[in-house]
C-alpha cells in the first residue's frame, strides 16, 4: 500500500527550498555592487595568470573508486529489503543472502590483492 | 485543499526557520568552542558575548560581489550552491524530532534520507567542475571520492539498524529503542558511522577537501558572496542532519536516557535537541584537537578497515537474529 499523500508535503518542501536557494541567490546577485573586470574574473591560481584550461587528465584511481562504490552501494539496495523482511524469509532467504555476501566478499579480496585499493 | 496546502507550508516554515537559526548558531558556537579549547577568546564583539556575529556574517556576504569567473560553465557554476543548499534542507522533512513532530511520516524514511545525502555529491562535483580551476577540480574529485567511500560503510552500517528493527520507518526506529539504545549492543558499529560521518561531511580530520595549505578552499575556491554561503550553510546543515541520524539511528531519538516517569515531564525534542548538541560538541571538539589525515590513510581507513568490519556485522546481526530469534 503506497500512500502518496504523504509525498505531497515533501514535494512542496523541495519547492520552497528551491526558491529560498534561489532567492537567496538572485539577492545578493542584484543587491551587491558589481565592479568586474579581467584580472578578477579570471581564474584563481594564487595570483599567477592561469596558462591552461583544466579539462585535461586526472588520476584513473578516482574512476576506480567510483565503480567500486557503484558494485558495494547496488549490493547495500539489494540488502535493504532483505534486512527488514528477514524473519519472514526463512532459511532460503538467509542462506541465499550468505551466499551472496560471500561471492562479494572473494570479489573484495580479489581487488584487494590486485591493489585497487592503494593509494600512493 | 488550499487550506491543507497553507498548512503544510506553515509546518514547512516552522522546520526551515529554526534549522537556519540552529545553522547560524552553530558557526558561531564553533568559533567560541574552538577558540575556548586554544584559549583563545573567539567572536565576542558584535552583541553580547558576540551572539549577533552570524548575524553580521550573513549581513556581510550579502552585499558581497557574485564574481563568476569567465573560464567556468556559468550555469552549472550557479546551480551547484542551489543544488547543495536544497538537497541540505529537503532531508528534514522525514526527521522526526519528537513521537509524531514530523512533517511526512513516510514508510521509507530512512532510504529517502539516504538518498537525498547521497545526491549531496552532485553539487561538489559540479561546483568542482564547472569552475574550471585547478584547485576547485582537485578538491572536488577528492571530495566525492571520499564522500562516495564512506557512504558504503554509511549505508552497511543502516542495514544492521534495520535488521534489528524490521522497518524502515524513522519513528518505528525509535520506538523499537524505548528500552534499549542502539549504540549498546551496536557499539563496533556506532563508532564507525560515527566517525563516517566525520569524513561524509568533510570535517576534520578528513577535511583533505579544503585542506588550507595545498587546495585552498577545496571546490569552492571560486566562489563568493552568498553562492559561498549557500555552500556553507549547506555543509553545516549537513553536520546537524548526521547527528540527528545518528541520535535517531543510535541514541534513541527523543527518549530520555533513563526510563523514569519524571524525566519524561521534559518535551521529547528536547532529549533530542541535547542528543544532537552533544554530537556536534564532539564534532567541533575532534576538529579543534586531531591533526588531518592524509589521503591515502583516509582511503585505507574507509575500504580497508571500516568496510570488511560493517560487513562483517551485517553477518553476525543477521545470524544472531536468525539462529537465536527465528522463534
Amino acid at each position: 500500500m503506497l500512500n502518496l499523500e504523504e509525498y505531497l508535503p515533501i514535494l512542496i518542501f523541495l519547492g520552497m527550498a528551491l526558491i529560498i536557494s534561489v532567492g537567496a541567490m538572485f539577492a545578493s546577485f542584484t543587491l551587491a555592487s558589481k565592479d568586474s573586470y579581467l584580472e578578477k574574473n579570471s581564474t584563481y591560481e594564487c595570483g599567477f595568470e592561469p596558462f591552461s584550461d583544466t579539462r585535461g587528465k586526472f588520476d584513473v584511481k578516482f574512476y576506480l573508486v567510483a565503480i567500486l562504490f557503484i558494485i558495494f552501494d547496488l549490493e547495500i539496495i539489494f540488502l535493504f529489503p532483505w534486512s527488514i523482511s528477514l524473519l519472514e524469509l526463512g532459511s532460503l532467504g538467509f542462506w541465499s543472502m550468505m551466499f551472496f555476501l560471500l561471492v562479494l566478499t572473494i570479489g573484495f579480496i580479489y581487488e584487494w590483492k590486485k591493489g585497487a585499493l592503494e593509494w600512493n | 485543499m488550499l487550506f491543507e496546502i497553507l498548512y503544510i507550508i506553515f509546518k514547512i516554515i516552522l522546520i526551515i526557520l529554526p534549522l537556519m537559526i540552529f545553522i547560524a548558531y552553530l558557526t558561531y558556537f564553533e568559533r567560541r568552542v574552538i577558540g575556548a579549547i586554544q584559549l583563545r577568546k573567539g567572536p565576542n564583539v558584535v552583541g553580547p558575548f558576540g551572539l549577533f556575529q552570524p548575524l553580521a556574517d550573513g549581513l556581510k556576504l550579502l552585499t558581497k560581489e557574485t564574481v563568476v569567473p569567465t573560464n567556468s560553465n556559468k550555469l552549472i557554476f550557479l546551480f551547484s550552491p542551489i543544488l547543495t543548499f536544497t538537497l541540505a534542507l529537503v532531508a528534514w522533512a522525514v526527521i522526526p524530532i519528537d513521537y509524531d513532530i514530523v512533517l511526512s511520516n513516510i514508510n521509507v524514511g530512512i532510504l529517502y534520507v539516504f538518498a537525498i545525502s547521497s545526491l549531496g555529491v552532485y553539487g561538489i562535483i559540479m561546483a568542482g567542475w564547472s569552475s574550471n580551476s585547478r584547485y576547485a577540480f582537485l578538491g572536488a574529485l577528492r571530495s566525492a571520492a571520499q564522500m562516495i567511500s564512506y557512504e558504503v560503510s554509511i549505508g552497511l552500517i543502516i542495514i544492521n539498524i534495520l535488521l534489528t528493527v524490521g522497518s524502515l520507518n524513522l519513528t518505528e526506529i525509535v520506538l523499537a529503542q524505548k528500552n534499549l539504545w542502539f549504540f549498546i549492543p551496536h557499539f563496533p558499529v556506532f563508532i564507525i558511522f560515527f566517525i563516517s560521518t566525520l569524513a561524509e561531511t568533510n570535517r576534520a580530520p578528513f577535511d583533505l577537501p579544503e585542506a588550507e595549505a595545498e587546495l585552498v578552499a577545496g571546490y569552492n575556491v571560486e566562489y563568493s558572496s552568498l553562492a559561498f554561503g549557500l555552500f556553507f550553510l549547506g555543509e553545516y546543515g549537513n553536520m546537524i542532519l548526521m547527528s540527528s541520524l545518528t541520535t535517531i539511528l543510535f541514541l534513541g531519538g527523543w527518549y530520555p536516557p533513563f526510563d523514569y516517569d519524571y524525566l519524561y515531564i521534559i518535551p521529547g525534542f528536547f532529549w533530542f535537541f541535547l542528543k544532537v548538541c552533544i554530537i556536534l560538541f564532539l564534532f567541533l571538539w575532534i576538529r579543534a584537537t586531531l591533526p588531518r589525515y592524509r589521503y591515502d590513510q583516509l582511503m585505507r581507513l574507509g575500504w580497508k578497515v571500516f568496510l570488511p568490519i560493517s560487513l562483517l556485522w551485517i553477518v553476525i546481526t543477521s545470524s544472531y537474529l536468525y539462529f537465536f530469534e527465528k522463534f
